[in-house]
């Protein structure tokens, strides 16, 4: 939206190709000061998560010290409660649980808004149906809803990413509804329905690119939640099976030795913290510039908007 | 309330005729080199506007969207817009200097020295407050007011001020909340409110839009007398040329920013001597005549990018290379007539300053492509239509109007499909039509086009103009190759004069008139049989209009389409259709040929719409084969 500015309407200069909407917003995140401060944080944890496999010194799951040793040359963050390296285990626990966020924020998402911008569009008896599904999902709370569904399912890693996702989905889908039930209602979809395309057409291509600016905000805000619900459930056992490094499950198995070797415990308590930080920072910024971009257009409406005239 | 008003409504015109020659009167207001601009910038929204009220005059302030008329008027009131701050000028209200006024004085002032009504009286008055408790307020906010001005006791002046607004008779009406009040009502409250202190200065934004034409009246004719009465110095804004000319003593017209001319009314009207303003004023419909409407070619310029001389410049047949200079200075003329413009010497040439008329052939008889017979519609219990016969011929335009709440745009909508509430039998090309588009073939899809009313709406923000007007062609004909579908686009897009860079821009990159006419190109793509526009021009400035209007005649022409078209404008119908439909209250009151209809309304109904229509005054020099204009004894003052 940066090149609206300097086109509006009725210029006679050749049009700039104009760079997509998601684009623009990033664009925008990434120059603010908390947008750049949460992306660096971020990146400092993703950056450790996935060249960490690629640079660890040993292998995750051998003994090389004593277990909870003090760090020392050989072990520069010590020993975890096997004797394995801490920095090893933490550079090589990271990717997974980066992954089955990621892909459990994406399911979600990905639901919920199709669950949500159908319960909008087509109103009766889907809505109600789709709603009060959400809201009986809704009544748990979602580390006790995805701990029941992990427990019903097993907790292998692709089940607990499926269980994670479908326990986002309601909240999306919530927030994706109101937003769409206000772009259902624009005439330009009523001009298409007047063609009698599709309604899932219509969905896709007039819907839902209108519902970017929410569909941004919320993506970053479940792939927080993603992480802390991963990472909590790692912690109490659900997630990858023991021997594999996992910075949740790092937390649970050392946090006996605390005394004795806190890094085992404080290095990937503070990678997770990075994390969510980072990205609740940034999704703030994002959600800060889809609404300064709302004001952009108020501010073009005090140039140039005519009034919308009613009964003369 | 309306022999009130015009007998009101006499004085004021003889007062016109009378007052500039007659004792001085007191200036209230007075605007002198008034400069707003968005804050911390130096974009000018506003630029260089002077002009004074006197006690007793009514001035308006006409202009298109953007032309900052608006933030002049809320100037008035010591107020700017959030973004917008005053960089040079002053405002005087009544000795007060607006601009350096603290927040205190400001307080002292609004309300008890100069008012405000507001456009919409809706949103103004507070919906969980009684009338009583909203007019009680005003007056307890400035007691000081009330004690200086002698006003008395509240409950007594709240009666007063109430009966003085035409509301006197209205029982319970302290008692009301606003949602209890029709449209008209709540206005006249607003204006109750306004001169309940009986300020010196009114600021009238709007204050009819949104009225139908017998309210809008009634309106006009209470302003009126209580500026009169009281000797108010009043500001009416507004972007209807016609309700303004029937109204006011003077005209300020602005432009891009500035005010390009200000004079007496009649003079404006009748002599105007800006090109902008003769534009203007041979953009407006006539209810009396058919007219061939001009639109202005381009557009104003956007605040970021005006020009260094005249804003209006590279939009003006008139245009010399001094006037893209410098600053143009402002021109006397006779009369008090002040023009913002370097060829006064070419534009005081007496010449048409109205829309041509038009000589409207009378058509053969067409065979009706559709017929609705007995058609009745309801949302929910509410039966909105009631037994609409409608037809309308091949290559004829049918206009179908009607107050507000009259069902105009859900026969519309019933007709289209997107209403399926409805009852009755339409035959469209021979065949009975389903009720919800939905359930319609293809065929009849493709052969009934709507256009909406808001153009801010009825395009995908979020898709090219070439993918909007690309849809339907996908839609309808999916065997299209690539480039036949390309080579029909351009060529709409070409048939509704926009040009092929029109392709990858996005709607909000558009102007409203741009805008409209993409979404009559994404109609007209898939060669319709029947056009149904919904108030397509309502949202659009009156040049505008005139460009839109006329494109659709030329297409009903070129391409042999029935339209049918929906409106309030009862002037624009006299200037596209060939038969008229009126309804009130879901019922068809009077349907035939436009001039019929016009000229002999039957109905009472009709008839008091006929006579209730803002007129634009007559011009001093009319053309066309109707100039019996030169006729009229005082076809330069304002008849009203």
């Amino acid at each position: 939206m940066s090149t609206v500015t300097d086109i509006g309407p009725g210029s006679s200069k050749p049009t700039v190709r104009r760079r997509r909407a998601w684009v623009v917003i990033l664009l925008r995140a990434a120059s603010l000061p908390r947008g750049r401060f949460g992306l660096t944080v971020v990146g400092v944890a993703v950056v450790t998560a996935v060249i960490g496999p690629f640079v660890a010194p040993h292998s995750g799951t051998a003994s090389i010290v004593a277990p909870f040793a003090r760090p020392s040359s050989s072990a520069i963050l010590g020993g975890d409660e096997l004797g394995r390296d801490v920095l090893s285990r933490v550079l090589n626990g990271g990717w997974v649980l980066l992954a089955m966020a990621t892909a459990a924020m994406a399911l979600g998402v990905a639901i919920g808004s199709a669950s949500g911008i159908a319960a909008a569009y087509l109103r009766g008896r889907w809505d109600t149906v789709i709603m009060r599904t959400v809201d009986v999902v809704l009544a748990f709370p979602q580390l006790v809803f995805a701990l029941l569904l992990v427990s019903i399912v097993g907790p292998t890693v692709w089940l607990t990413v499926l269980a994670v996702g479908f326990s986002h989905a309601p909240q999306v889908a919530r927030v994706m509804r109101s937003a769409a039930l206000d772009v259902s209602e624009r005439d330009f979809v009523k001009a298409v329905e007047l063609l009698g395309v599709k309604r899932r057409k219509i969905m896709a291509k007039e819907i839902l690119p209108n519902l970017i600016s929410p569909l941004m905000v919320e993506s970053g805000l479940r792939m927080t939640y993603s992480v802390v619900i991963i990472a909590g459930l790692s912690f109490l056992g659900f997630g990858q099976a023991p021997p594999a490094p996992n910075w949740g499950t790092m937390i649970n198995e050392n946090r006996i030795g605390l005394v004795l070797n806190p890094w085992a415990v404080i290095v990937p308590a503070a990678l997770i913290a990075l994390l969510t930080i980072g990205i609740n920072t940034w999704t703030d910024a994002v959600a800060r510039v889809a609404i300064g971009i709302d004001r952009e257009a108020e501010t073009a409406t005090l140039l140039e908007m005519p009034a919308v005239g009613g009964e003369l | 309330m309306s022999e009130l008003g015009t007998g009101a409504r006499e004085g004021a015109v003889r007062e016109v005729l009378v007052g500039p020659q007659g004792a001085v009167r007191e200036v209230l207001v007075d605007v002198d080199r008034l400069r707003v601009r968005l804050a911390g910038s130096t974009v000018d929204v506003v630029d260089d506007v002077s002009f004074q009220v006197r006690a007793g005059e009514l001035m308006g302030l006409v202009g298109e969207s953007g032309s900052g008329k608006t933030t002049v008027a809320l100037a008035l009131l010591g107020h700017t817009r959030r973004g917008l701050e005053v960089a040079a000028g002053t405002v005087v209200v009544r000795g007060t200097e607006m601009v350096t006024a603290t927040k205190q004085q400001l307080r002292q002032l609004r309300g008890a020295e100069v008012a405000y009504v507001p456009q919409d009286p809706a949103s103004a008055l507070n919906p969980v407050l009684k009338i009583g408790a909203q007019l009680f307020e005003v007056l307890r906010a400035h007691p000081d007011a009330v004690a200086a001005k002698g006003l008395g006791d509240p409950r007594a002046r709240v009666a007063q001020t109430l009966d003085e607004a035409g509301l006197g008779g209205v029982p319970g009406l302290l008692k009301a909340y606003p949602h209890q009040l029709s449209g008209g009502q709540q206005q006249r409250v607003a204006l109750a409110m306004a001169f309940a202190l009986r300020p010196s200065v009114i600021v009238l934004d709007e204050p009819t839009t949104g009225l139908d034409v017998t309210t809008q009246r009634l309106v006009l004719d209470t302003v009126r007398s209580l500026c009169q009465a009281y000797g108010v110095a009043a500001v009416f804004v507004s972007h209807d040329l016609a309700v303004v000319g029937g109204l006011v003593n003077r005209l300020t017209v602005m432009y891009a920013g500035k005010v390009v001319e200000n004079g007496p009314t009649a003079l404006v009207f009748g002599a105007p001597a800006h090109p902008y303003t003769k534009k203007l004023l041979r953009a407006v419909p006539s209810p009396e005549r058919s007219t061939t409407l001009e639109g202005i070619d381009g557009q104003p310029p956007h605040p970021t990018r005006r020009p260094r001389g005249c804003e209006f410049a590279p939009r003006c047949p008139l245009a010399l290379p001094a006037c893209t200079e410098g600053p143009v200075p402002v021109v006397h003329l006779p009369g008090e007539h002040l023009v913002r413009c370097l060829r006064t010497d070419l534009t005081a040439r007496p010449e048409a300053n109205r829309a041509a008329e038009r000589s409207t052939q009378p058509r053969a008889p067409h065979d009706a492509l559709l017929v609705a017979s007995g058609l009745s519609a309801r949302y929910g219990p509410i039966e909105v239509l009631s037994n609409v016969d409608l037809s309308v011929g091949r290559n004829e335009c049918v206009a179908v109007v009607g107050e507000s709440g009259s069902g105009k745009t859900t026969l519309a909508r019933c007709l289209v499909g997107l209403h399926s509430s409805w009852s009755g039998e339409v035959r469209f090309g021979g065949g009975v039509l389903p009720r919800a588009a939905i359930r319609r073939s293809r065929r009849d899809l493709q052969a009934i086009q709507f256009i909406f009313q808001n153009p801010y709406t009825s395009l995908n923000p979020r898709t090219t103009i070439g993918g909007i007007v690309e849809l339907p062609l996908l839609h309808f004909f999916p065997s299209l190759a690539r480039s036949e579908r390309e080579e029909r686009v351009s060529r709409v897009l070409q048939d509704v004069a926009l040009g092929p860079d029109f392709w990858a821009r996005y709607p909000d990159q558009l102007s409203g008139g741009e805008r409209q006419r993409v979404a009559i190109a994404r109609a007209l793509v898939v060669s319709p049989d029947l056009l149904v526009c919904d108030e397509i021009t309502s949202s659009l400035d009156v040049s505008v209009q005139a460009t839109i209007v006329e494109l659709l005649r030329r297409l009903q022409a070129e391409r042999h389409l029935s339209l049918l078209f929906i409106t309030h404008n009862l002037a624009l119908v006299r200037s596209i259709a060939q038969s008229v439909l009126v309804l009130s209250k879901g019922r068809v009151v009077e349907s035939g040929p436009v001039a019929r209809v016009f000229e002999r309304p039957e109905d009472p109904y009709t008839v008091r719409l006929m006579e209730d229509v803002p007129k634009l005054p007559r011009g001093g020099f009319e053309s066309g084969p109707g100039g019996e204009a030169d006729d009229e004894p005082n076809g330069r003052l304002i008849a009203t």
